[in-house]
């Protein structure tokens, strides 16, 4: 059959088990100490982790028969465009709506799946973390074009078909902190981090946006600025949208250099 | 925080028309408490994919906004009140403007202008897209610059925080709103001068649907169960191509027929030939057959019901509920450039890849036409409450066309700015903050918690709420009956019963989901009666609603908006007239050519 030619068609699980074994590392509040309790799934076709976690929700026993309090954690739209439902799953950070069960276990080679909370956020309880800190760097990086109203002013500015595809790639990023997560170098204050940079690089491209470009590169500036990029690459890899944050910092970077040099020079 | 006089506005919900009316009411001076149970750029709009409707006219096709509303009128099979329709399609071309200019990456034309494409209902390219993503774009515009003027100290968010209930007093006008911390359970009283809810459809009602896990319906309901009116709830909109899942059906949006999709099965009833290699002549497209003119591109009922039956009667793929939506006819590239993001969802969640396999879909709950009864100014009976978006009824009428939803929040965020700001300058305040109404509003919600704390029974409300979903899902969707629709009723008295025996089944009280999930759940229970008994009483059939019983339309009894008003025992119905000075109704038949009257 032609569709069975490798990438195009889903590969299967040759021999699925009955049950499949969820590690849940888990936290009653923020102050708590971390513990894992284990529960027992059985096994459908086409699990995602978040169908998994539902029916743990519903019986919440352990497989060494306690009956817990059932596991909480983030989740909204389940198609991977919200960005909440992000969890670390078999040593991976990723969204738990998209992480399959067939092909974690295909890659993982046995039955058990693990569920951690990001590391990097206060860990509000189980699997829930706070990101708030993201939203705080869109502040600081003035993330948004100033208009002068939102009454009708006619038309937008014309721009190129590959300027739009470019900034739409950084758009399509849904603060799901994946990028931070998988950073060596952010922790907490230090450092703003790839998901803010990117959207200094969307801004600085729209022409409008392009009107206010210093104030978001002198807000990379600071101590916890861009140049605090440990180079890993690590952000590009894990980043579910597939922005290119890589590229992003490189070009944000280059341009806050030239700022620095020259920027006195406008003022 | 210094305003204009001192006027306070909340809104609920922080999806595109809170966000749309956040944004009006900041920048012309006043205060904003915006409350959302998810931070707001994680709102259910996101998921909202093909775009937004707008007579640009760009291609030279004649397009204009009043061929826009006749549209829209007439794909709602007429029920919508007219005025507000002819509104919101003549402000579309400068909302899409100032998304423009706000800077979202809409895809352009080689001359770098916008773009338009075709979607469903219509024979204009007249949908300004970003991507496959355009909710997304749109909301994080909007989400931009709400931040700004929260920076600037105009806007106060509330996330993580959801509405239980409205303060009224002895008149019965909104004074404001109870909400509950979603970490902690506190409760807190929201004082306003004007209360908007934003706060998007009620999907999750049906167990599965397309809706995002937020989308209860919940905050609508205790507004409802405090006397707001609820309108037309029986039209829901079952959305021709989903793809089913184990958490929730996702969507495959109407772009994808935009963009050339053809719907069709196996024409030799439970072949097991993969799709490729069964020959163009032994398929067969029903849609493109039975409506040569709009072809694939029906409104979203008449298909969802094409592909209903088609399945019902044994021509599904395999003899399943399914039909193959294909786009493999189109170049890969193009379909990349121009479908990228839905087609990532299929082939991230069934595995094939779409460019090459046609996929596999079938209609699931998408859409509330019905909601909260506004007037033309987004104004509920209620004084002081305002609705706006999915979860206000004006706009759809029957059924809702593509892409006119993103549209339609945007208006109604941006009319119920303007008139609770109105509303709120001539607002007298001294008097209402002495009498305690909002320490008896808050106690009596408190009340209502520690019941649902300490109450010890043998009942799961998940495992309720399953059956609510799965009940609706049989009974309230595409095809209607009498019969089953009064056991749906009775299923749901049921529900309501086993309720007070519930256990929230969880001792660690911080950032507990069960207590909320609980409430939402009493609430859906609540709304899912209004639809189901609305959907009861209207006995004929008319865009989304339709029961093989009264297949007509019926204008002479039925072209009237349903009003749903709480009472202890069941909803209590009334029926109002529709607006129709605009369009005079004629007869909804898309298998012609042109659905203009000739």
């Amino acid at each position: 059959m032609s569709e069975s030619n490798g990438h195009l068609q889903k590969k299967m699980l040759s021999n699925p088990p009955e049950t499949i074994k969820v590690r849940i590392k888990r936290r009653e509040n923020l102050k708590s100490d971390q513990y894992t309790d284990t529960f027992e799934v059985p096994y459908r076709r086409n699990l995602n982790v978040i169908s998994v976690l539902m029916h743990i929700r519903k019986n919440p026993n352990t497989t060494d028969g306690r009956d817990v309090t059932p596991p909480v954690w983030d989740m909204n739209c389940l198609e991977q465009v919200c960005g909440i439902c992000t969890m670390v799953i078999n040593g991976h950070v990723m969204q738990s709506c998209s992480a399959l069960v067939d092909d974690l276990l295909l890659e993982s080679g046995d039955n058990t799946i693990s569920l951690e909370p990001m590391s990097k956020f206060p860990n509000v309880r189980d699997l829930k973390v706070d990101r708030t800190p993201m939203f705080d760097h869109l502040k600081k990086v003035h993330a948004w074009v100033e208009l002068d109203g939102s009454h009708d002013l006619g038309a937008g500015p014309a721009m190129p078909q590959e300027t739009q595809q470019e900034r739409y790639a950084y758009s399509r990023c849904m603060t799901c902190g994946c990028c931070l997560e998988a950073c060596p170098q952010y922790d907490g204050d230090n450092y703003i981090g790839p998901q803010a940079i990117a959207q200094v690089r969307l801004f600085n491209m729209h022409p409008t946006g392009e009107m206010n470009r210093e104030d978001r590169l002198e807000a990379l500036m600071d101590d916890d600025g861009i140049a605090n990029c440990g180079n890993s690459q690590n952000c590009v890899q894990v980043c579910p949208m597939g922005l290119p944050l890589t590229r992003a910092i490189y070009e944000t970077n280059r341009e806050v250099t030239v700022h620095g040099l020259f920027g006195w020079l406008r003022k | 925080m210094a305003s204009k006089n001192g006027m306070k506005i909340a809104i609920v919900g922080g999806g595109l028309a809170g966000l749309a009316a956040a944004m009006k009411i900041a920048e012309a001076g006043h205060d904003v408490d915006l409350l959302s149970v998810v931070p707001v750029k994680r709102s259910h709009s996101v998921c909202a994919q093909g775009g937004i409707n707008g007579a640009v006219n760009t291609k030279g096709e004649g397009d204009s906004p009043y061929k826009h509303f006749d549209d829209t009128v007439y794909g709602g099979d007429f029920l919508a009140n007219q005025g507000p329709v002819k509104r919101m399609c003549d402000m579309a071309p400068a909302i899409i403007h100032l998304f423009d200019r706000m800077g979202v990456p809409f895809s352009r034309t080689k001359e770098g202008l916008l773009d338009f494409r075709r979607f469903g209902g219509t024979l204009h390219h007249r949908t300004a897209f970003a991507g496959a993503s355009t909710g997304q774009q749109l909301l994080y515009a909007l989400d931009e610059q709400v931040r700004r003027f929260e920076s600037e100290g105009k806007v106060e968010k509330f996330e993580g925080w959801e509405m239980l209930s409205l303060v009224l007093d002895d008149h019965q006008v909104c004074r404001g709103l109870v909400a509950m911390n979603l970490q902690t359970l506190e409760l807190k009283t929201f004082p306003a001068d004007a209360v908007i809810m934003a706060t998007g459809g009620p999907g999750l009602i049906w167990g599965k649907s397309t809706n995002s896990q937020v989308c209860t319906g919940s905050a609508v309901s205790a507004c409802y169960q405090q006397g707001a009116r609820y309108a037309n709830g029986e039209f829901i909109q079952v959305h021709p191509t989903s793809i089913p899942g184990e958490d929730k059906l996702r969507l495959m949006s109407e772009s994808a027929r935009g963009e050339g999709g053809r719907v069709w099965v196996p024409k030799k009833q439970g072949d097991t030939r993969s799709p490729q290699s069964i020959p163009v002549e032994e398929r067969w497209y029903f849609l493109e057959e039975k409506y040569p003119a709009y072809g694939n591109l029906v409104p979203r009922d008449i298909a969802t019901r094409e592909i209903f039956q088609v399945c019902l009667d044994g021509h599904g793929i395999g003899g399943d509920n399914q039909v193959y939506l294909d786009l493999t006819h189109i170049p890969a590239e193009e379909l990349t450039r121009k479908l990228g993001a839905i087609l990532e969802i299929y082939e991230m969640f069934v595995g094939d890849d779409p460019r090459y396999v046609p996929m596999k879909i079938f209609p699931g709950v998408h859409y509330s036409m019905g909601g909260m009864w506004v007037d033309s100014d987004q104004r509920t009976n209620i004084p002081g409450l305002l609705g706006a978006g999915e979860c206000d009824y004006s706009i759809h009428g029957a059924n809702r066309l593509g892409a006119n939803s993103l549209l339609s929040c945007v208006y109604g965020g941006f009319v119920s700015a303007a008139s609770a700001i109105e509303y709120a300058g001539g607002v007298e305040r001294s008097t209402t903050e002495k009498n305690g109404i909002y320490d008896a509003e808050l106690k009596k919600q408190q009340v209502i918690n520690d019941r649902i704390i300490k109450n010890e029974g043998d009942e799961n409300q998940y495992k309720i709420h399953e059956e609510l979903g799965k009940i609706m899902t049989e009974n309230v969707t595409v095809v209607r009956y009498n019969d089953r629709l009064k056991a749906t009723d009775d299923k749901i008295l049921e529900l309501k019963e086993r309720f007070h025996r519930l256990s929230i089944n969880d001792s660690n009280l911080w950032a507990t989901q069960a207590v909320p999930q609980a409430r939402q759940l009493w609430n859906m229970l609540e709304l899912a009666r209004v639809i189901t008994l609305g959907a009861l009483n209207r006995d004929e059939s008319r865009g989304a609603h339709y029961k093989p019983e009264f297949p007509d339309r019926n204008d002479e009894e039925w072209l009237k908006t349903t009003v749903a008003e709480f009472s202890d025992e069941s909803p209590v119905f009334s029926y109002e007239d529709v607006d129709i000075s605009g369009i005079e109704p004629r007869a909804r038949d898309y298998s012609k050519g042109s659905s203009k009257k000739e």
